[in-house]
């Protein structure tokens, strides 16, 4: 078991290591100066392909060979798809399909 | 009430709604990781000052495993900063957002997580709310969801009696809308859009699901790269 102290200074280089991912765009690029063409061009055009990539990393360890198959995900991500094209509101998409989604993992599946 | 505070008011109000999924999503999450905590042999002010200070979701579980190893600050250090490297991604797509807004603009930073993120990059500031105020409620109220979901988890661990299995989806749920608003974007958008699932895809099914975020990064990177002629 580690001391209190040793626990702390984990913490700390945690935080650092989180901080220096955090902070480094911005220390790189300073607000005063206009950054390279190229980085406002990716600041552009990366938040939908992270979003993209958010939504595969959440769905990193659904196993489509085992128990499931990746069905109450596949009916929940295609609830919110269609609620979200009929009603346009993203609480209720959002809302709607947890719903959806934790009815088929606790009473079906 | 003087018309700062009622700018700051109005802000919170305008923000709250958005935060709603991540409320459920951290709540439960941030149990999660409180009762792991305790149950791994920690008390409460550990887990809460490692929400509070490093803030970083997935990393804190991974840092279970660091505290219960021998000391290794080093490791501790570079594994926070391969997990985390995500984030490189969207602080260059926030330079323009988080611009001009002082002091402020570092408690935005510091707090910059994938939620928080996505709302950011997804929504547009409501008209007449003042945009620093209301990016500065997005990021706080994210910020106290997870800290509070820890202290919650520490100290009623035991007591939750209803299945909450599940109800962790939201945050998937509100990454695929926001996915889907950012897409109705334009042309780029959607491409983009693509290029980002295609990329994690190809990650996933070379690296494992342990390892899929560096190398997506990579992917995309060079993607987006290589057809910025075709895309502007």
């Amino acid at each position: 078991m580690l001391t209190p102290f040793e626990i702390f200074i984990i913490i700390i280089m945690v935080a650092l290591g989180t901080m220096f991912t955090r902070f480094l765009p911005f220390i790189l690029f300073p607000e005063n100066k206009k950054p390279p063409e190229t980085i406002l061009y990716l600041g552009g055009v990366l938040p939908s392909a992270m979003m993209g990539l958010l939504v595969v990393y959440c769905l990193r360890n659904v196993s489509f060979t085992s128990s499931s198959h990746g069905i109450p995900e596949i009916i929940a991500i295609a609830s919110i798809v269609i609620i979200h094209k009929l009603k346009n509101n993203v609480l209720l998409s959002i809302g709607a399909s947890t719903v959806i989604y934790m009815v088929l993992v606790q009473a079906i599946f | 009430m003087s018309s700062k505070k009622r700018e700051v008011y109005a802000a919170f109000k305008a923000a709250f709604p958005y935060t709603i999924p991540v409320l459920t999503g951290f709540l439960v999450l941030g149990m999660a990781y409180g009762v792991l905590m305790k149950t791994s042999g920690f008390e409460t002010k550990w887990a809460v000052a490692m929400s509070l200070i490093a803030f970083c979701g997935s990393m804190q579980f991974a840092a279970i495993n660091l505290l219960l190893s021998p000391f290794n600050p080093i490791q501790a250090l570079i594994l926070s900063i391969m997990v985390n490297a995500r984030h490189i991604f969207y602080g260059i797509s926030m330079l323009e957002k988080y611009k001009g807004l002082g002091k402020t603009r570092n408690f935005l930073i510091y707090t910059l997580c994938d939620e928080t993120f996505s709302i950011v990059s997804g929504v547009t500031v409501p008209k007449d709310i003042n945009k620093k105020y209301f990016y500065f409620a997005i990021s706080f109220l994210d910020y106290i969801y997870w800290t509070m979901g820890t202290l919650l988890g520490c100290v009623l661990g035991g007591f939750i009696t209803f299945s909450t299995e599940g109800l962790d989806f939201a945050l998937t749920a509100l990454f695929v809308v926001l996915f889907i608003e950012q897409t109705k974007k334009g042309k780029v958008s959607k491409i983009s859009g693509v290029i980002g699932i295609i990329s994690a895809l190809i990650a996933l099914l070379i690296f494992g699901a342990d390892n899929v975020v560096i190398p997506a990064m990579i992917i995309i990177l060079v993607l987006l790269l290589s057809g910025r002629k075709k895309l502007c």
